[in-house]
């Protein structure tokens, strides 16, 4: 993976930009000792790794404004970073860079259960904020995997999802303002507590930005009350294309469900090792979860119920305990640790169009078969956003590159069926390359433009996102 | 002008020489500042360019009268969730809505409350930039983080950045029934309740104060819509009232606000209009909507919500401009975003600034 040469007048200038940050924050919130940095080399995209220049970990928005200020004078590239659980690379550091950890930007602002919302320092992590309002019957609703550790600063970069998004939406249908620090360090506050805020839709615009745009420190967050009750179902059949046709029918039928999580045969198998959430040994598992009171609950599972049966699955159970319920996601949610305990993997995160499911995965099936590599497929079928995890041997020389180039294929049949590269996980430095097989130039220009508004200098997270030799010119002016 | 392609309308733009005024149906005609210039209709770019049921997605030519989509969909017990609100009642014309003007405006109805407004279900965008060229961007898939999010941008931007061609929405299934609650209760208590059985487990889809009385929507399958409905109380009313509550329709006057406010503020910002002689004739989205007539001329309703946090937008009536000014920080990003996108300054010139 090709990364900017680093800017060797910034390392010059290495220990002036240190004691200036000293001037502005506490000893302990910035890092420069190369042992320490070293725990920021990478983010959960661990086949790359680059130690940054310098770390800080800043407490208030004005210690981030502070930060940025300088650092735009001294024109050093700034990384903003989560809780470094990207799968994209979009925390991966230059050696030229400071990365920005919001970690210690943590507390809960306020929380309104009258007009259902949260307001969060943006560092908190995405199950903390659903902590601090359980106890009224309130939720947080996007919930990606990695939602014990991962910071809703990342959520924002990235517009992350989850499993219940087909219900509930993704991060930028929960997020209702911002407070954004530019690179000039100016502090910016966008929508709040009321809706549709007025002008351009800048809150959509920063939402998925991958950190390119601005830094959030504080977030409002729509709340939920609870539903009822939640209860999944399992169904299991002997082949992809019937379980990719079993939701479909679904979808049409008018039963919406919260979620419908689809893994298949070596995936079912990792998980089951792993966490013993009792899968049946099938080629495709379904899990179709559905909310409300008990009786409600038991009408829309008998009419998913009776749309499986059309299909003849070879297992079907329904959870019948809270227990049961849990343990039968605590194997979905572990799906990928548990392939990571059998190989290295890499995991794609393409979306297509859920009438294409049958299709893509036969495709996907005879593309391993080519590169000879092994793929196991686990992800939110509702939506047609894909996971296929392929299988390589990072100490065999030439694997990963082999898997790297099997993965650009199969995201470059997401895009030909009418899908996209990436669904909730974000291009980051992993598909950045690859936007040319979704975007124009003139697409990509009308959205570096973007860029050039909020951050004319190219500084913020500046070599992810853009093909390089795409950003290139605006990235060295 | 009408062009009939993408590409007749790209080439049109390109070389334009006059600030151009876009024109769908004509419906909203009068939302936003007063715009001059040459007349460009998107008429010419009509029909539905896909619709898959299976995968809850329709892509449409901008063009498109939104009455043929929701007829499409219809047909499929599907709908777009956001319940798009008509602007013709309200404004006082009888003009047909398209799909692209829906979209320029970002306009919902009750159900934004539950479901979003239309830019959350809006997935993918074609338009026209300034210099001509065709962009893209989203697609056709409810899930898609690939690069920025102009898709949201041009919602709402009432054509001021680009001239749309072409947009996809994410659709849901229409609920079998739906049930509507009426409780007979004085403003202060009615807007209470709304906020009451929003923060409920029962997943109310409408909650609007008129004339005395708070309704509240359940929707969904039958036996559930039952169920949540005793648990929410109120009497069940068989009148289907919320495509007036969208509509406004009790909405009248020379002079029309519209209001967003955090609900719980609602009762205080009603009250100090009232205080100044205006009427709060309709309060949807629990309280957070707030419509607002009458009043001396004066932009009392933009002053009122400056002292709670929120935004007023001058629906019908002169004299004032039609959005809240926005913070001089914002309102500079969004110049330069203009500059960017229609460097020439000849898509519907003032009609948001």
């Amino acid at each position: 993976m090709q990364m900017p040469v680093p800017d060797s007048k910034v390392l010059a200038q290495k220990s002036e930009i240190l004691a200036r940050l000293r001037t502005v924050l506490p000893d302990n919130a910035v890092i420069s000792d190369p042992v320490e940095t070293r725990a920021y080399e990478c983010d959960a995209l661990a086949a790359y790794r680059c130690p940054p220049m310098l770390v800080v970990l800043p407490s208030t928005t004005a210690e981030v404004a502070d930060i940025l200020k300088i650092c735009s004078e001294f024109n050093v590239p700034v990384v903003p970073r989560g809780a470094g659980t990207s799968l994209s690379g979009g925390a991966l550091p230059t050696a030229d860079c400071v990365i920005l950890g919001v970690a210690r930007l943590n507390a809960v602002l306020e929380t309104d259960y009258d007009n259902r919302f949260i307001r969060v320092q943006a560092g908190r992590t995405n199950l903390s904020v659903t902590g601090a309002v359980e106890n009224n019957g309130f939720f947080y609703a996007p919930d990606p995997s990695s939602q014990l550790a991962c910071a809703i600063a990342g959520n924002i970069a990235m517009n992350s999802g989850g499993a219940h998004c087909l219900k509930y939406g993704v991060t930028t249908n929960n997020l209702l303002g911002v407070t954004v620090v530019t690179m000039a360090g100016e502090i910016i506050e966008i929508g709040g507590a009321h809706l549709d805020a007025p002008g351009y839709d800048l809150l959509g615009l920063i939402c998925g930005s991958e950190g390119q745009l601005g830094v959030v420190t504080e977030a409002t967050l729509r709340i939920l009350h609870k539903p009822e009750g939640a209860r999944p179902v399992l169904i299991g059949y002997d082949s992809n294309e019937v379980a990719g046709a079993c939701v479909s029918d679904i979808i049409r039928a008018g039963v919406l469900p919260v979620a419908i999580e689809f893994m298949d045969r070596p995936v079912i198998r990792a998980a089951e090792n792993f966490t013993h959430a009792g899968y049946p040994d099938v080629e495709a598992l379904l899990i179709i979860e559905v909310e409300g009171s008990d009786a409600e609950i038991d009408s829309q599972l008998a009419r998913i119920i009776e749309i499986a049966n059309r299909h003849n699955p070879v297992a079907l159970r329904e959870s019948a305990s809270a227990a049961e319920s849990a343990n039968i996601w605590k194997g979905r949610k572990a799906a990928f640790g548990a392939m990571g305990q059998i190989n290295d993997y890499i995991c794609l995160d393409g979306t297509i169009p859920v009438s294409q499911l049958p299709f893509v995965l036969r495709r996907i099936t005879e593309i391993s078969t080519k590169y000879g590599l092994d793929v196991g497929n686990v992800f939110h079928a509702g939506d047609g956003n894909m996971h296929p995890l392929i299988l390589y041997d990072a100490n065999k020389p030439g694997d990963l590159e082999k898997c790297e180039d099997m993965g650009a294929e199969i995201l470059k049949l997401c895009v030909e069926v009418g899908g996209c590269l990436t669904g909730e996980h974000g291009v980051g430095i992993e598909k950045r390359e690859l936007m040319n097989a979704q975007f124009t130039p003139a697409d990509l220009t009308a959205q570096m433009n973007i860029k050039d508004v909020f951050d004319p200098a190219w500084l913020l997270n500046p070599a992810k996102v853009f093909p390089l030799k795409a950003s290139e010119s605006r990235r060295q002016a | 002008m009408t062009p009939t392609s993408e590409k007749d309308l790209a080439e049109l733009v390109a070389v334009a020489k006059n600030p151009l005024e876009i024109i769908g149906g004509g419906s909203r005609k009068g939302l936003g500042n007063a715009v001059s210039g040459d007349a460009l209709h998107t008429s010419g770019l009509s029909g539905i360019t896909l619709y898959d049921p299976g995968a809850l997605t329709l892509v449409a030519q901008s063009g498109t009268p939104l009455a043929e989509i929701e007829t499409a969909l219809a047909a499929e017990n599907q709908m777009l969730p956001f319940e798009p609100m008509s602007h013709a009642i309200v404004l006082g014309n009888d003009n047909t809505p398209t799909v692209g003007g829906m979209v320029a405006t970002n306009a919902s109805g009750p159900r934004r409350i539950k479901a979003g407004a239309c830019r959350d279900s809006l997935i993918g965008v074609r338009y026209v930039d300034g210099h001509g060229q065709v962009i893209k961007n989203g697609g056709r898939v409810m899930k898609n983080v690939t690069g920025y999010d102009l898709v949201k941008l041009m919602a709402g931007a009432h054509g001021t950045l680009g001239v749309l061609t072409e947009v996809a929405f994410k659709l849901l299934p229409s609920p079998e029934t739906q049930a509507t609650l009426r409780f007979e209760l004085p403003l202060k208590d009615g807007l209470q309740k709304l906020r009451d059985v929003m923060a409920s487990p029962y997943d109310v889809s409408g909650v609007a104060y008129r004339d005395g009385v708070a309704f509240v929507r359940v929707e969904g399958f039958e036996d559930s819509v039952k169920y949540r409905a005793k648990k929410i109380g109120g009497d069940v009313i068989t009148a289907n009232i919320w495509p007036e509550i969208r509509d406004a329709i009790n909405v009248k006057g020379d002079v029309i606000w519209r209001l967003s406010v955090k609900p719980s503020d609602a009762f205080a910002v009603a009250s100090q209009l009232a205080e100044q002689g205006f009427e709060t004739p309709l309060f949807d989205w629990s309280g957070g909507l707030i419509w607002v007539t009458s009043g001396d001329g004066s932009d009392a309703p933009r002053q009122t919500v400056n002292k709670f946090g929120g935004h007023a937008t001058l629906i019908k009536g002169d004299g004032h401009p039609a959005f809240h000014p926005e913070p001089a920080i914002l309102a500079s990003i969004a110049t330069g975003l203009r500059a960017k996108f229609d460097p020439r300054g000849i898509f519907n010139q003032g009609r948001m600034a």
